[in-house]
């Protein structure tokens, strides 16, 4: 492969494409580089590595990769747009890809964390300019004229004072001869035209005519499919198998025990599934087999005990509580929750002598191939793995155990083979939102100011439950955090706004306990605290405290708070993944049960993307985190979920659904998350509104088991 | 195993399955038909939502001998050009997140415009209550539903 070096900036020119055309490969790891560096030259002859760029044909349609998996985020739109913008597209002739796991060609090619746009912002404005740059120096060349007299719209050059335009596609060839400029300007943001605007998710089509785009959706002539009993209790293993009948069932190839795995490998979905069920499997103890009743043991345990697990301390905090004119105590606790994405579980794997070939929704593909390349031990460079579109993640996908399995089984039989997961696999299945509880105190002096803060959280396989540098850390003198952690053969895992998707609730909740207690309006107790951290802050402060302050004025002023008689209002705000969300809740009694009718956000997530996107992200984080917060709940009897499918588990539904507002503030900082900071949140506003309309504290989910919702009117 | 003759999307199949298997796994794994989708395999989610003779059924519970002659008519089928007034709105409205859920939701919404071709909002969401979306978009699906049926 030729080498060649480039500017600083790290972006890479091209040369023609088969029939003409600008193919530029921008790295993706070194675009603030400082250096010059090398990077390999894309061999693009071979149309098949198409890879790491964006490419503008000769009938000018502009060609742009999206290197994340897309769960619904709607990175394959956002991305895009970025491009476009700064290449100054005409929007109708950009066709996006999904790239494939390329290591070499990608960085951070994983969907997690809200982090994609923030990260990959600056790159893809790169890309676009530097491609748009190419396109007008190409048209300044052909004309003769000064390139500082053009300019570009809509995919076309034009020199005003000449009259004279080209599009796009009739500059490519040309533009791909040319230099790649060493600096390029971007845009002031006040002349964006796609950046900001509501536009439609390129997939549409595709979804709403049910083309084969997710991984359950990949079949191949020959391939066998699978499905595996796992263990259905934490806890234990296998002990025996008998498969005679199960193997004896019609369409029934093998059945395979690996691991704690006994997989049934057939000829179609039905008939492995229906064989399943003849499995006779005795299982044996392995580890601590565990119920809710005996975490709930553990989580006293643990929140009474001597010992410490200090997150952050700051001032003294036994003091302020021994001098304090009022305590404020209370504990909060949620349950497992599964992420039950739509799409099951589900991977193909064909391993060959010469090489493995996977295929399947995953979050983190990089890591699902290196963690198959150690298991079966192929060099990673063997291995190629396709990313479908995802039916859903929430964090599940973040694991690979599912791709792993897959891998090993085709291993085992050498065929290629589907491995489907049913919802009960799913649902009882494991890689749970850890069960968690905390412990809040608050200190208040005799004006009512929060002078001491206490939070203990104890999780069952949560690592850290707490997050110590959070809001109000910093605002009180005071304060101390502890974090305790239970190790249980429970699997757990990231699921949407990991930890915080709980802690935003029971923080919120209890600093609205706590300005009841001060005699405060909830909305004012927070922005005095931020103003304390402002000009007295203890110890650092790693929110911006303007951003929190923007986002609750703008939804007290929004929601009309404290302005609706008969309405009743609670309030929350929350700082996660970069971004900040106020969210107001509106409830009414309707025959004695409260309702929530309307929730208000407000969201800083610096320069929104895609306007339409945006406020899906806002919308869906609220209803999943109002769903979970009122309906849903995983429970244990002898380390098995005591919910198996939809019928027990039970999720949010069309009636159940609030009206909901959404703002975002537009100051025009560089993008920050969005997948997950309107969820944890939302919780928090609901319980404090709830408690507005009935006096009752909600300080355990879900809310639908709580006595204002199970007493009889 | 029986062989099975189905009317699909107006054309004619044929299936060499168990009278048991559901027919979400005949169009799935016999006859290539993937945009219905399976959710949950015990009626609860409608991601496997199709149409029996125009009403709308859940495929993942339905025995394929138990259909007989009756027409089926599936995502792929719903329109020639992909533009039903639900499919035209689901794009206007911008409905899509992750988009698993949307065909069963799409069908589900068909066959009550089939019946009710301008619902009123609490017919839409007791129609599109068992449908299960995931991601939240239920404020959208009800939006589109109701552009949708404005446009028939």
């Amino acid at each position: 492969m030729q080498k060649l070096t480039t500017s600083r900036r790290d972006f890479l020119k091209l040369t023609s494409l088969t029939g003409g055309g600008l193919m530029l490969g921008f790295s993706w790891f070194n675009a603030d580089a400082e250096s010059p560096v090398i990077i390999e030259k894309i061999p693009f002859a071979d149309n098949k590595s198409f890879n790491n760029y964006l490419s503008i044909a000769s009938d000018g349609t502009i060609t742009i990769l999206s290197p994340n998996p897309e769960l619904g985020q709607n990175i394959m739109t956002s991305f895009p747009m970025i491009v476009a913008e700064e290449l100054d597209a005409d929007w109708t002739k950009v066709k996006v890809l999904q790239a494939p796991l390329d290591t070499k060609a990608f960085d951070r090619q994983l969907t997690g964390g809200s982090g994609a746009v923030p990260h990959s912002w600056k790159k893809l404005r790169m890309a676009g300019a530097t491609a748009r740059s190419m396109l007008m120096q190409a048209a300044a060349s052909q004309w003769n004229l000064p390139v500082e007299e053009c300019s570009t719209n809509n995919s076309m050059v034009t020199h005003s004072k000449s009259g004279k335009q080209a599009s796009y596609g009739d500059l490519t060839t040309l533009a791909a001869t040319l230099p790649v400029p060493k600096d390029v300007k971007l845009k002031d943001r006040k002349d964006f035209k796609i950046v900001g605007q509501a536009v439609k998710n390129v997939a549409n089509k595709d979804i709403v005519t049910g083309k084969p785009i997710f991984g359950l959706d990949f079949y191949r002539e020959g391939m066998l499919h699978a499905m595996i009993q796992r263990p259905s209790s934490f806890g234990t293993k296998i002990k025996s198998v008998d498969s005679a009948a199960a193997k004896a069932m019609p369409g029934i190839v093998d059945v395979v025990v690996f691991k704690n795995n006994v997989a049934v490998v057939g000829k179609s979905t039905w008939e492995v599934s229906k064989a399943r069920k003849l499995l006779k499997i005795e299982y044996e103890k392995d580890g601590d087999i565990e119920s809710t009743s005996d975490h709930n043991n553990i989580f006293t345990k643990l929140m009474d005990s001597s010992t410490t697990s200090i997150k952050r301390a700051n001032g003294d905090v036994a003091a302020a509580f021994s001098s304090a004119s009022k305590i404020v105590k209370a504990e909060y606790q949620c349950p497992f929750l599964s992420h039950a994405p739509l799409e099951p579980m589900n991977f193909f794997a064909h391993v060959r002598p010469d090489g493995i070939e996977l295929v399947g929704p995953t979050q983190t593909p990089a890591s699902a191939r290196s963690a198959v390349a150690k298991l079966l031990s192929v060099p990673e460079d063997k291995i190629t793995l396709e990313i479908t579109r995802l039916g859903g993640g929430f964090g599940r996908r973040l694991k690979w155990d599912y791709v792993l399995e897959a891998a090993e089984l085709s291993s085992l039989i050498k065929a290629p083979v589907k491995v489907t997961w049913t919802r009960e696999d799913d649902i009882t299945g494991g890689s749970y939102r850890p069960a968690v509880r905390y412990r809040f105190e608050a200190a208040l002096d005799s004006k009512g100011n929060m002078v001491g803060y206490k939070c203990r959280g104890v999780g069952i396989n949560a690592g850290s439950s707490t997050r110590e540098d959070n809001f109000p850390s910093g605002a009180v003198d005071n304060l101390m955090i502890e974090s305790f952690d239970h190790k249980s053969a429970i699997t757990t895992g990231a699921w949407r706004a990991p930890i915080t998707n709980f802690l935003g609730f029971a923080e919120q909740a209890f600093l609205d306990e706590v300005a009841e207690a001060a005699g405060k309006d909830p909305i004012q107790f927070r922005l005095d605290l931020l103003a304390k951290a402002r000009t007295n802050p203890a110890g650092p402060v790693k929110y911006n405290i303007d951003r929190m302050e923007t986002v609750i004025k703008m939804a007290a002023e929004k929601s009309g708070w404290g302005k609706k008689p008969g309405v009743f209002q609670g309030f929350s705000v929350y700082f996660s993944h970069q971004s900040y969300v106020a969210q107001v809740c509106e409830v009414i009694m309707q025959a004695g049960k409260p309702v929530v009718k309307k929730i208000y956000a407000v969201s800083d997530c610096g320069q929104v993307i895609n306007l339409s996107g945006a406020r899906q992200q806002v919308m869906g984080g609220i209803v999943d985190g109002l769903g979970h917060a009122m309906y849903s709940k995983l429970t244990f009897k002898n380390g098995a979920t005591e919910q198996t499918n939809f019928n027990s588990y039970r999720l949010i539904r069309m009636k159940e659904i609030p009206e909901i507002e959404t703002y975002f503030v537009d100051n025009g900082i560089d993008p920050t998350g969005l997948g997950e900071p309107a969820l944890p949140p939302t919780g928090g506003a609901v319980a404090n509104a709830i408690f507005k309309a009935t006096g009752k504290r909600l300080r355990s989910q879900p809310f639908i088991d709580q006595e204002v919702f199970t007493a009889k009117a | 195993m029986p062989v099975y003759k189905l009317q699909i999307n107006g054309k004619g199949y044929q299936a060499d399955v168990a009278a048991d298997t559901p027919l979400l796994w005949v169009l799935r794994d016999t006859l290539g038909l993937v945009g219905t989708k399976f959710g949950c395999g015990i009626a609860q989610c409608g991601a496997c939502i199709v149409h029996l003779n125009g009403s709308a059924v859940k495929s993942c519970v339905l025995p394929v001998a138990s259909v007989k002659t009756a027409a089926i008519t599936t995502i792929e089928g719903l329109s020639t050009m992909g533009d039903h007034p639900l499919q035209n709105a689901w794009n206007e409205v911008d409905v899509p997140q992750c988009g698993y859920c949307q065909a069963g939701q799409i069908m589900t919404a068909a066959a009550l415009l089939n019946k009710k071709p301008h619902p009123s909002e609490a017919e839409i969401d007791n129609a599109m209550h068992g449908n299960i979306c995931r991601c939240g978009a239920y404020h959208r699906i009800r939006e589109a539903v109701k552009l949708a049926s404005t446009k028939i």
